[in-house]
């Protein structure tokens, strides 16, 4: 192996794939059988995190930055001026053996940029996987990216070596598209993912007679969006989550704040913060409609198109229908448990457990781990100090002056010097 | 009652059966490694017995259901005095009719399960931080100095993932490892110069010549995969503790 040549490929091709947020090793079932290396049939393993605090699970690289389009909002796009390397097939495929033997990751998550044409690339993609799967015996977590445009059949191969594919919409909204990638067209995204879903469901059903059928991407798909690019709001967002999560049975929807790396002056200028606080509480709202059972539109909806950004989705959602509150930990129904802001899904699990044995008190909901700052609202029976007013405007002001929230800095409207 | 074991699980178990067996009114628990006789104070000294030791561990498992895994977990958290609460854990267990190991409402099986936590997040740590090296004799090797002795928790998870290579666990802190051959995997001892084995040693005399050539790459790797205008060393620290850092190559690495 020529260690630096690899090395500057590996720089390149790491700092490219970066922006694809998706790390998620979790949700196969691929065991290992006798004598082969690898098993990716439990959770997913965070081997470390960068600064940026982001978890490092899977080996992310693109297999080449060459590309032939040209989207604004992406930085290996044709009209940049980069430098442009090609990770060969089987560099790949040693990278990620010796990486997994020596337990720095879970597998690998391969990209790329187009290069020639759509085909060309995916099949280079599952020449890879291919590899890792037959000839090195490999049972770790393969996510490839499926290539907008590619052939079914390469689509259908692609799902028989990887755990999950996923193909990124980037942009939400087809107006949005049509400014920054106007190449693009939003049924390109759509066709691949059709096709897997398809795939998996036709797989699952033969698997549920014929034991031996092989898995086909037993982790799902996903995909992402990039947040902050197009004059989107929290609403198309959320919407388009859901279209996706019901449409296409997503595993998971990614986003990610927009980082600046472009002077276009269709996008937010290099230099302008990313919008971390957004995109955090966009998952928080993603969270709640997979776990804790929540509507799209009972989040945002046309009258409120936006998250708030001082509070969390749940407890502003709370806060506008206070009749629902306060619940009786003791006997509500675990749906409703689920709503209660500061109980968690793990807390409401503890309840519907504990309260076979005693009736449970402020005292058991504490050492539960129940966040009582913000849960004593909307707990009937716990004593709330001296606040008697309990309009939703003086819970909000009680709740976000007990509290420092991480993000105290960017709310303040004080600026400061520096 | 003062009462005495040797520091191991077993005989920890072995003082349960005892307990019980003898009918001891208000056991105190202690390790004889910090027992430190008072006057007067008379103190039982219990023998283990892997037999009495395994009809105890069975009872809790049969009573506790899928949750035994938590006490289980806690068992393995060698701070000093947690034997009196798992002893009143498995007295709640034993001595009730239904099972009472998802009764959060009581004091001592949230505790257990609390302690169980935090034994489990220190496996699933070492699952993740554990760095293998590859020596020149072709054994993926990698030590550690956990805070809990998760070695026998980790084994299985090891074992189901690396089935076609050599590899050893070693745990310095309490002198001990697990080896697999290809074959099985072993408890083994092994009298290691330190320095040439060290959490992050890359001695040449041990290592395989590409050793290092390997972490480099993967230091190159975790700087390119990072995105500076999002840094977040809070959150950074949150994930990763400074005290795991001694097992991050690509932490010390210079690339």
């Amino acid at each position: 192996m020529n260690f630096d040549r690899i090395k500057e490929k590996l720089n390149v091709l790491a700092d490219a794939a970066k922006y694809d947020v998706s790390c998620s090793s979790s949700g196969s079932k691929r065991k290992n059988s006798s004598d082969t290396l690898g098993d990716s049939s439990g959770m997913g393993i965070c081997h470390t995190y960068t600064e940026d605090g982001r978890c490092v699970s899977l080996l992310k690289i693109l297999l080449t930055n060459h590309c032939i389009f040209d989207c604004a909002y992406c930085v290996t796009r044709k009209s940049n001026d980069i430098k442009r390397v090609a990770f060969k097939v089987q560099e790949v495929v040693d990278l990620t053996m010796n990486f997994y033997r020596r337990n720095y990751i879970e597998g690998l998550f391969l990209s790329s940029g187009i290069f020639k044409d759509p085909d060309y690339t995916m099949e280079r993609l599952v020449q890879v996987a291919k590899k890792l799967r037959l000839e090195e015996r490999f049972n770790g977590y393969i996510h490839l990216k499926s290539i907008p445009g590619a052939s079914d059949e390469l689509m259908r191969e692609a799902g028989l070596y990887a755990d999950r594919l996923s193909v990124n919409i980037e942009i939400p909204t087809k107006e949005g598209l049509k400014l920054l990638a106007p190449e693009k067209k939003h049924s390109d995204f759509i066709k691949p993912m059709a096709k897997v879903r398809n795939e998996i469901s036709q797989y699952k059903s033969e698997k549920k007679i014929i034991k031996s059928t092989p898995k086909y991407a037993p982790g799902g798909q996903s995909t992402q969006m990039i947040v902050g690019a197009s004059g989107e709001t929290d609403h198309q967002i959320i919407q388009t989550a859901d279209f996706f999560y019901n449409q296409f049975k997503l595993k998971r929807v990614y986003y990610s704040g927009y980082v600046p790396i472009s002077t276009d002056e269709r996008l937010p200028q290099i230099g302008s913060a990313v919008p971390i606080l957004r995109e955090n509480r966009l998952y928080q709202a993603d969270w709640l409609m997979r776990f804790y059972g929540f509507q799209a539109n009972e989040i945002v909806n046309t009258d409120f198109p936006f998250l708030e950004t001082d509070i969390d989705p749940k407890l502003a959602w709370a806060l506008r229908n206070m009749h629902l509150f306060p619940v009786d930990v003791n006997t509500a129904e675990k749906e409703m448990l689920l709503r209660i802001p500061g109980v968690g899904t793990k807390s409401v699990f503890k309840i519907l457990n504990a309260r076979r044995f005693s009736r449970l008190n402020e005292n058991h909901l504490t050492r539960i781990g129940i966040a009582m700052n913000r849960a004593q609202y909307f707990i009937k029976n716990v004593s709330i100090g001296n606040s008697f007013d309990l309009s939703p405007t003086n819970i909000k002001h009680k709740i976000l002056v007990s509290g420092t929230s991480k993000y105290t800095e960017q709310l303040s409207p004080q600026l400061s010097l520096f | 009652m003062n009462v005495i074991y040797d520091g191991t699980l077993e005989g920890l178990f072995s003082v349960f059966y005892e307990i019980y067996a003898q009918k001891i009114k208000a056991p105190l628990i202690f390790k004889e490694s910090v027992y430190q006789p008072a006057l007067f104070e008379k103190a039982m000294h219990v023998e283990t017995n892997s037999e009495n030791a395994e009809r105890v561990v069975k009872g809790i498992k049969k009573k506790a259901g899928k949750n035994f895994y938590q006490f289980f977990y806690a068992a393995h958290n060698d701070r000093d005095n947690i034997e009196n609460d798992l002893f009143a854990y498995a007295k709640i267990i034993l001595d009730s009719q239904q099972s009472r190991s998802t009764d959060y409402s009581n004091p001592f099986v949230l505790k257990v399960s609390q302690y169980g936590k935090s034994v489990g997040r220190e496996k699933h740590r070492m699952e993740a931080f554990v760095r293998f090296r590859l020596t020149k004799d072709g054994i993926y090797f990698a030590s550690i100095e956990p805070d809990f002795d998760v070695v026998p928790l980790i084994k299985k998870h090891f074992e189901s993932r690396y089935q076609d290579q050599k590899w050893m666990i070693y745990d310095l802190k309490r002198d001990y490892g697990i080896y697999y051959d290809l074959q099985k995997t072993e408890r083994i001892q092994i009298t290691f110069n330190q320095n040439k084995i060290g959490i992050l040693s890359t001695s040449p005399e041990i290592f395989s010549e590409e050793e290092m050539d390997f972490q480099e790459l993967w230091a190159n790797y975790f700087k390119s995969t990072n995105i500076e205008s999002r840094k977040n060393m809070k959150l950074h620290l949150q994930h990763v503790p400074k005290r795991y850092w001694r097992y991050l190559s690509e932490k010390t690495v210079k690339v």
